[in-house]
């Protein structure tokens, strides 16, 4: 049995520790909304782009030349994995989620006779990939003391992926986040980005539908406004991915603190009632000595 | 004059201007080009340079370092990649940013971005040249 000042020092310690997954809660309640803002307000951007891009994109597709970035080499033997996951732990399942959606994927891919590289952005990403895929991680991007990640971020990363795409060390690229769905629910989620998924063009919409984009005339040219649409296109997504990261990594990690204060608060109240009925037990005890040491007399 | 047109710049962070211009200037690949409101649809790629929105006779200048136009009748669209406005880019941060051009300049692989990087400090020279004056 542990003594009385044995369970005064636990319970003092459950407090501090309550005290700091509260105060990370509330930090990352804060930092959700700002990265939730961010996320919303690149929105337009993002749509924006998908629009001009399915309306370009699908009269060019079918003619010679089109960009490899557009119809892919031709080939599948070489995928790129760009997994994003967050800098820092303490957010629930949030970096082990994406690690072990990327982790499936590279095994299919790998036990199917592709090779497979892995391009890691956030430092838990790659040590949760290290000891598996060690030889196969080409490039590791870390995204430490960032506090809002901006488009400079996700050009870095565009660049890179770019100018390997250019010199030719893979066929597929496809980029691994957690999708922002609310803040409990997080979904890990796998896009490929070269070959580019065309966006469809929207017939719902009412303008798109009576046919404008026929209309267009492009300056320079087609190509030459589709190629500089595929290259935005691929910071574009990448920003998005770094962006949804980001409101998923603050919302895991709220979610996660919520559930350690409330375990922590029990844990406390459990120790102060075993904690009070020893106290009670040992004043009794006291007393009894007390007594019978009177009545012996 | 034509009416105004919905203007709107979109760098990818935020929605950074969203206005009904009378006219706007963009410096269009193959050269600038004005766009009134019934303006024909075109999808132009920019050059770095500064964009002139006339809104109720004032004109407010931003400066772009690439991005594209969607100009449709009634709504013109630009994607831009890092829009700063003019008013903002003065002394040592307009020298910062030559600084920043000059090094892309030089770091230039193709012929292609380094087409685009003389401008953007020839633009940028420009605009500093025209604070001093």
């Amino acid at each position: 049995m542990a003594s009385l000042k044995d369970m005064r020092n636990r319970i003092a310690s459950v407090k501090a520790t309550r005290k700091i997954t509260k105060a990370m809660q509330l930090v990352a309640a804060a930092k959700l909304r700002r990265a939730q803002e961010a996320a919303t307000a690149a929105r337009p951007y993002a749509q924006r782009m998908d629009q001009v891009l399915a309306n370009v994109a699908g009269r060019v597709t079918n003619r010679d030349g089109a960009s490899p970035l557009l119809v892919g080499t031709g080939k599948d033997d070489v995928h790129l994995l760009i997994v994003m996951t967050a800098e820092r732990g303490l957010c629930g399942g949030f970096n082990g989620n994406i690690a072990k959606l990327a982790r499936a994927d590279a095994n299919r891919l790998m036990a199917a006779g592709k090779k497979v590289k892995i391009m890691t952005v956030g430092r838990k990403g790659a040590d949760n990939l290290r000891r598996d895929f060690g030889k196969q991680i080409v490039e590791r991007i870390e995204l430490r003391g960032v506090k809002q990640v901006n488009a400079t971020h996700a050009e870095d990363v565009s660049g890179k992926v770019l100018a390997m795409f250019e010199k030719g060390e893979f066929d597929v690229a496809t980029m691994y986040f957690a999708e922002f769905k609310s803040v409990i629910a997080q979904k890990p989620t796998a896009l490929q980005l070269i070959p580019a998924r065309v966006p469809e063009a929207k017939p719902a919409d009412g303008k798109a539908a009576a046919g404008p984009t026929a209309d267009y005339d492009y300056e320079p040219s087609e190509e030459e406004v589709l190629n500089f649409l595929l290259d935005r296109n691929i910071s574009t997504q990448i920003f998005r991915g770094l962006l949804e990261n980001a409101a998923s990594e603050q919302g895991a990690r709220m979610s996660a603190m919520d559930n350690a204060t409330r375990n922590a608060g029990d844990m406390i109240n459990k120790l102060t009632i075993k904690y009070n009925r020893q106290r009670q037990a040992q004043i009794t005890k006291e007393l009894i000595e007390i007594i019978s040491g009177a009545e012996a007399l | 004059m034509a009416g105004t047109f919905k203007f709107e710049l979109v760098s990818p962070e935020r929605i950074v201007m969203s206005v009904d211009a009378d006219q706007v200037r963009l410096p269009g690949s193959d050269g600038d080009f004005t766009v009134l409101a019934g303006h024909s649809p075109v999808i132009a790629n920019l050059r770095p340079g500064t964009v002139d929105v006339m809104v109720q006779g004032v004109t407010k200048r931003v400066f772009l370092k690439s991005g594209f136009a969607d100009v449709q009748p009634d709504v013109l669209t630009v994607l831009a990649k890092d829009a700063t406005d003019v008013a903002e880019l003065t002394g040592a941060r307009l020298a910062a940013e030559i600084e920043m051009a000059e090094l892309a300049f030089k770091d230039a692989k193709h012929d292609e971005d380094r087409r685009m990087a003389y401008d953007a400090v020839m633009q940028l020279k420009l605009l500093q040249g025209g604070k001093a004056a």
